[in-house]
């Protein structure tokens, strides 16, 4: 009964998606006041809630183990953990498409209900944008992925869920991950609007503002939340790995990043008209490259649930409709688009600029790099690309940026010179010598490595040299948020540079009772024994750690998972203030030995750390525009009373 | 700049872009060519060896017969064997994946050594439905052999 009411629930949602899309577009063409165009808002919105009983209904059929739908026989099993039964609900390719279609129709009415900024025509434009996306989905979920469906006779056990998934970490991760995709649907919608109501002014960039930095700080989130659960869950020890999945967040990521930086530019200074635009269009695409690759079965790993050419098929032919039709649009009216402000270089528009370039082409280099492999096997020959592509290549464009970067802040709109800076640049170059000259004497990394720490430790200080000369009371929200995320990337680069400087490894095998060093640390392996879990079983190591100031033990587990039937490392980490010791149990090594491996890794955490405060930077950013938003309103609306009043009494 | 009207400005803003992103593409496409890791079967090994040093992917069988624990109870050494009989000694030290086991498929990055040895840095087996190696899919054993033998004609 509860699957029949989410797939009622979910067709009567597509039913009033077209109904948005249609009345969406009859207020386009300019019948703002139309009885059929005031049905947008109120489409939108109870379309919205009719996905959400759907997904509540998908949560609840997983919830109770309901095994005579398809999709929960397939993917859960009675005995799992509650949290992971109804994380389940979306860790499968159909549960997940409708969690992205839920979070599109959520979306539309929060555009619906929210958006006062901009006229009615373009709200209207942005409703039947999203609706059209939306109908894409709909019918994509309707027709060839339906979750609802049922299985006639039931089956008797549920097959599980792949015990990689069965992680508080990816419970989470992938609805963070979804807001941010669907999040930038936002910005593609807006920029169509404003293509076809002809408004590329800073009205738009302060309207698309919040949307782009809410999107941004979820997609920051489950990027750092998806690495952080490959770190310690798939027990390799690394943070990133230049998976194709992975790049399939980092590339929305990037453009999303540039977009927010060229939307700054046009709210304040209106110039980047048409780039903007461009971004806006280049980010959405690459959320729904993302979605392609990652959902298409082209490759293959945790994240490709669907091995199954017809779906492949399907979302290649939207992503085709969405982002052929959004680019002809764009070439369609990019030309008639007004111009807009000028500036000189060396201005705060010119760094800018820069940082957008470079990020757009790193974002080139990885999605080359991440699609060569699939063009080069459709010719017949087989590679793969890792990190000696894209380290060093991607590294050409991001350490300008950076540099970039500790200066840019600093420069003021439209025209500077540079000896008005000349103290804090100077400041800024003494600090890069320093961090050069002493990472070179005191480490012996490699270049990258040396690099990067110089990098950030520059990085670490510039980020706050725009608070020179200034009362720290009286700088804006908007501008700590800047500064923040800026020092979290700073804070982040350490972490990365010092990993891949310092980290040292340990791979033994030992008796119990033999002690390795590793890192500050002596680690002694005492008994392995068998642990048993809810739905695991498991081999488990004792191993005592001392010295660097600790005396605790590390468990590290070898687990058995009945339902599928898969075997699973368990990492034990150790997390100090300067770095993480990360242990892993092997397989026994004859004559009583196991294999362990263990690694000392400095400052690792800092990683994710600065992943959090760049999130927490873009919320800062993201609270002061919204309040400058309604001061600014209030003040519009203030004056518009007066006028009123002044008129009415004239009147009299 | 700011002596140029607002659409040559514009016209800069593009070339620069335009430019950059043409450096960025050449500069990837040198990089895909000399980092790629190309796919080898043990046959285009004996037939054609790439340099030793030179990143590559391993892929075919593991020899039954041929798996053993080195003293140091860490490093593993065996065959990696193609339809034609051509067996490649493989050593690995690590923590071997779960379900590797003689006569299963498996791939190995690594690099060849001067003296013939591939030393793997990391391996992937066979290992579940859901957490396949690419090559080797969904296909029982002997298949997986025939995509082996297929992709090495190419």
């Amino acid at each position: 009964m509860i699957a029949e009411i989410g797939l009622a629930a979910l067709w009567l949602a597509a039913g009033l998606c077209l109904l948005q899309f249609i009345s969406g577009a009859i207020g386009a063409r300019g019948d703002e006041q139309g009885p059929v165009s005031a049905l947008v808002r109120p489409a939108a919105i109870v379309q919205a809630l009719l996905l959400v009983v759907s997904f509540v209904c998908l949560l609840w059929v997983f919830a109770v183990t309901d095994l005579s739908v398809a999709l929960v026989a397939a993917n859960s099993h009675a005995d799992k953990p509650l949290v992971y039964r109804i994380s389940g609900a979306w860790g499968n390719h159909e549960g997940s498409m409708l969690l992205w279609v839920t979070i599109l129709g959520l979306c539309s009415a929060l555009i619906a209900s929210l958006e006062r900024r901009m006229d009615a025509r373009f709200v209207k434009t942005a409703l039947a944008a999203q609706g059209f996306v939306a109908l894409g989905f709909f019918a994509f979920l309707l027709l060839s992925s339906n979750p609802f469906a049922r299985l006639n006779p039931p089956a008797e056990f549920g097959a599980g869920l792949n015990p990689l998934l069965q992680d508080i970490g990816l419970a989470l991760h992938p609805p963070t991950l979804y807001v941010g995709y669907v999040g930038l649907s936002v910005a593609f919608s807006f920029v169509v609007a404003g293509l076809v109501t002809r408004q590329a002014g800073p009205e738009l960039a302060r309207a698309m503002r919040p949307w782009v930095l809410a999107a941004w700080i979820s997609l920051t989130l489950g990027i750092a939340a998806g690495s952080y659960w490959a770190y310690y869950e798939l027990g390799w020890g690394g943070w990133w790995f230049w998976d194709p999945v992975e790049n399939a967040s980092l590339m929305p990521w990037l453009a999303a990043t540039a977009l927010l930086h060229s939307i700054g530019v046009l709210a304040a200074r209106d110039a980047l008209r048409t780039w903007t635009i461009m971004l806006g269009v280049v980010a959405f695409s690459m959320s729904m490259v993302g979605t392609f690759l990652v959902r298409s079965g082209i490759l293959t790993s945790v994240h490709a649930f669907a091995v199954d050419p017809e779906r492949g098929a399907f979302i290649l032919g939207l992503l085709t409709i969405y982002i052929g039709g959004a680019f002809a649009l764009f070439a369609l009216r990019a030309g008639a688009l007004a111009e807009g402000k000028r500036f000189v270089a060396l201005s705060r528009e010119g760094a800018l600029v820069f940082n957008n370039v470079m990020l757009s082409a790193i974002l080139a280099v990885v999605l080359l790099g991440t699609l060569y492999p699939l063009l080069s096997e459709a010719l017949g020959t087989r590679v793969s690309i890792g990190p000696p592509y894209y380290n060093p290549v991607t590294a050409v464009f991001a350490v300008p940026m950076l540099l970039v970067l500790a200066v840019g802040p600093l420069l003021r709109w439209r025209r500077d010179r540079i000896s008005r800076i000349a103290a804090p640049l100077v400041l800024i170059g003494v600090v890069l010598a320093a961090s050069v000259i002493a990472v070179v004497a005191f480490s012996g990394a490699g270049v990258l490595p040396t690099i990067g720490l110089a990098l950030a430790v520059t990085l670490a200080v510039a980020s706050w040299l725009p608070l020179m000369g200034r009362n720290p009371r009286r700088v804006p929200l908007a501008l700590w948020g800047s500064m923040l995320a800026h020092f979290g990337v700073a804070v982040s680069l350490a972490g990365m540079a010092s990993e891949s400087a310092f980290s040292t490894e340990r791979l033994v095998a030992v008796r119990s009772g033999d002690t390795v060093e590793v890192g500050p640390f002596k680690a002694t392996l005492g008994a392995v024994e068998p642990v048993a879990g809810p739905n695991w079983t498991a081999l488990e190591a004792r191993i005592a750690i001392t010295g660097g100031g600790v005396d605790t033990v590390l468990r590290p587990q070898s687990r058995t998972f009945t339902d599928p039937p898969q075997n699973t490392s368990e990492a034990a980490l150790l997390t100090r203030w300067n770095g993480q010791l990360y242990a892993i149990l092997g397989d026994a090594a004859g004559e009583g030995r196991w294999q362990l491996r263990l690694w000392w890794k400095p400052f690792v955490t800092l990683i994710w750390y600065g992943g959090v405060l760049i999130a927490l930077g873009g919320l800062l950013a993201l609270l002061g525009h919204l309040r400058s938003g309604v001061r600014r309103s209030r003040i519009g609306e203030a004056i518009a009373q007066r006028r009123a009043d002044r008129e009415s009494e004239a009147a009299a | 700049m700011s002596g140029l009207a607002p659409k040559h400005q514009r016209l800069v803003l593009v070339s620069v872009a335009l430019v950059v992103l043409m450096v960025a593409g050449l500069l990837a496409a040198w990089g895909l060519r000399s980092q790629a890791d190309y796919f080898y079967l043990p046959e285009d090994i004996a037939a054609k060896p790439p340099e030793p040093g030179r990143a590559i992917r391993l892929g075919g069988m593991v020899q039954p017969g041929s798996l053993r624990t080195l003293p140091d109870g860490v490093t593993i050494a065996f065959n990696v064997t193609g339809r034609e009989g051509n067996a490649v000694p493989v050593t690995y030290r690590g923590i071997v994946p779960d379900l590797f086991v003689e006569g299963s498929g498996v791939i190995a990055n690594g690099r060849l050594l001067p003296g013939g040895t591939f030393e793997a840095e990391t391996l992937l087996a066979k290992h579940d439905e859901n957490y396949t190696p690419r090559e080797l899919e969904g296909l029982s054993d002997a298949e997986a052999h025939e995509v082996l033998e297929k992709s090495a004609g190419q």
